[in-house]
């Protein structure tokens, strides 16, 4: 038998399924946004009438849910080497609240210089 | 009181849940109701427990969704609006009803190389290991498992690789790497390295979240990542 | 794939992890500032052309993701699927080189095209 999630639902669970759903999604915009740099191979002109797309305000919503799965695998990546590659201390939920609130400033950041 | 109403689960692998009416009483724990059940209601009711105090780690079971002794689990820290659900241990086969056979969960012990080897004969002296040295502290921190078989039940690399020798398993081993008398290091790195060893884990903490000793399995997974890389870029293993 | 190849494969993803770490940090603190004044070709080629410093930062981090990812998805892919074995090792190996190709060729766009 398997567990569901009741046996699951704990921070340091949660952290792991936002940081394997950040990182999939992250692997997957990857070849997108190589193309989108790729158009300077075109010119400037080129990369410009791609870039003109990215004034679209769903496109900037989507751009900063981007930034915070960035900022949230990075962080979260951090607290991961913390925890397997220092000696084991009683901080996991410290560093939990350290990844999130990363995560969280540098997407509102992005998102205030974006508006 | 009122009663409790239970669940419990009836069956092998293929079964379903039977529900009883057990009388609720001050400081039950969840074995009391399941011995209430086989003795008052049904005694074909196949569980498993021995010392009833937290030591000998025979009556794990599943209880509302998560791995747990039942000996030392009163039942107000679970019973939420006096219900219970009561389930064998996962990721192991169900032999009936809340018994499972755990031979993979000590098989696993067997193949991290979880066997103390020595080189010193009764002839010799002891070995002085100080209270102090970074060594003992570190076995100190994971020796006091019973193996109940819950970090085994509650991990989830477990059920998505079935060759991972899981936490309990792996902690046994961090011990043993740390314990100076041991002469089987490089044979026990080896055994616990790659995909089905130490570097499966994903931290997830579930074994942490719920070993009833309050030990960390996953700092010992984390300990042994860490030896099995520099054993394996030195070459010792 | 041997234990040995396996090991080594968690300490390159961990060694990656701790190079994108800074990658990240510095492409998030770029990102936030750039998109001050809105997304353009000229503040983004102005910043990137001719630049031997930005050509050498986004080698190392195509090249650092191009480790990482893969192995990320391939540890994924075995989880979720239950495939593992030769199959699978190359599969993560032809990701790791499809990403690294396709990334330098987003990096050399930035760098010398759009003139």
């Amino acid at each position: 038998m398997k567990n569901d999630f009741r046996s699951r639902n704990h921070p340091a669970y949660w952290a792991f399924i936002v940081h394997r759903l950040s990182g999939v999604l992250l692997a997957l915009f990857l070849p997108l946004h190589f193309w989108a740099l790729g158009q300077a191979l075109q010119g400037a002109a080129a990369l410009d009438g791609f870039l003109r797309w990215t004034e679209h305000p769903l496109v900037k919503f989507a751009e900063t849910g981007l930034v915070l799965l960035l900022a949230a695998h990075m962080a979260g990546g951090l607290r991961l080497l913390a925890l397997e590659f220092l000696e084991w201390r009683e901080w996991q939920k410290t560093l939990l609240a350290a990844a999130a609130g990363i995560s969280l400033v540098a997407a509102l950041a992005f998102l205030l210089n974006l508006v | 009181m009122e009663n409790l109403k239970v669940r419990i689960w009836r069956g092998a692998e293929e079964g379903g849940f039977q529900e009883f009416e057990v009388p609720r009483q001050e400081s039950q724990t969840v074995l009391d109701v399941v011995t209430y059940v086989q003795r008052k209601c049904d005694p074909t009711l196949a569980y498993r427990f021995a010392c009833r105090v937290g030591v000998c780690g025979s009556c794990a079971m599943t209880v509302n969704g998560e791995s747990r002794w039942t000996c030392r689990t009163h039942v107000s820290k679970v019973a939420a609006d006096n219900r219970l659900e009561i389930a064998p241990l996962r990721n192991l086969p169900v032999v009936k009803d809340l018994v499972t056979d755990m031979r993979e969960f000590f098989d696993k012990w067997a193949k991290a190389r979880g066997r103390f080897t020595g080189s010193k004969t009764r002839k010799d002296a002891f070995e002085r290991v100080s209270p102090e040295s970074k060594e003992r502290r570190r076995v100190d921190a994971g020796i006091e498992c019973i193996g109940c078989g819950v970090c085994y039940s509650a991990c989830d690399v477990v059920s998505w690789n079935k060759d991972y020798l899981g936490p309990a398993a792996l902690n046994r081993a961090w011990t043993l790497i740390n314990d100076v008398r041991d002469t089987a290091r490089a044979e026990r790195l080896a055994a616990v390295a790659g995909d089905a060893g130490c570097h499966a884990c994903h931290t997830h903490l579930n074994c942490t979240e719920r070993c009833p000793k309050g030990l960390s399995p996953t700092a010992g997974i984390a300990g042994l990542k860490r030896a099995v890389l520099a054993a394996t870029l030195s070459g010792e293993i | 794939m041997s234990r040995r190849s396996e090991v080594l494969l968690w300490g390159a993803q961990r060694i990656s992890a701790m190079v994108l770490a800074l990658c990240v940090i510095v492409h998030l603190v770029t990102m936030i500032y750039a998109v001050r004044s809105g997304l353009s070709a000229a503040e983004i080629l102005g910043r990137t052309q001719g630049s031997v410093a930005w050509f050498a930062f986004y080698t190392l981090f195509v090249a650092a993701v191009a480790v990482h990812a893969p192995i990320g998805l391939r540890t994924i892919i075995s989880e979720m699927c239950n495939w593992r074995g030769r199959g699978l090792d190359l599969l993560t190996a032809i990701v790791g080189l499809s990403l690294a190709m396709w990334g330098m060729r987003a990096v050399f766009a930035v760098f010398g095209g759009g003139a």
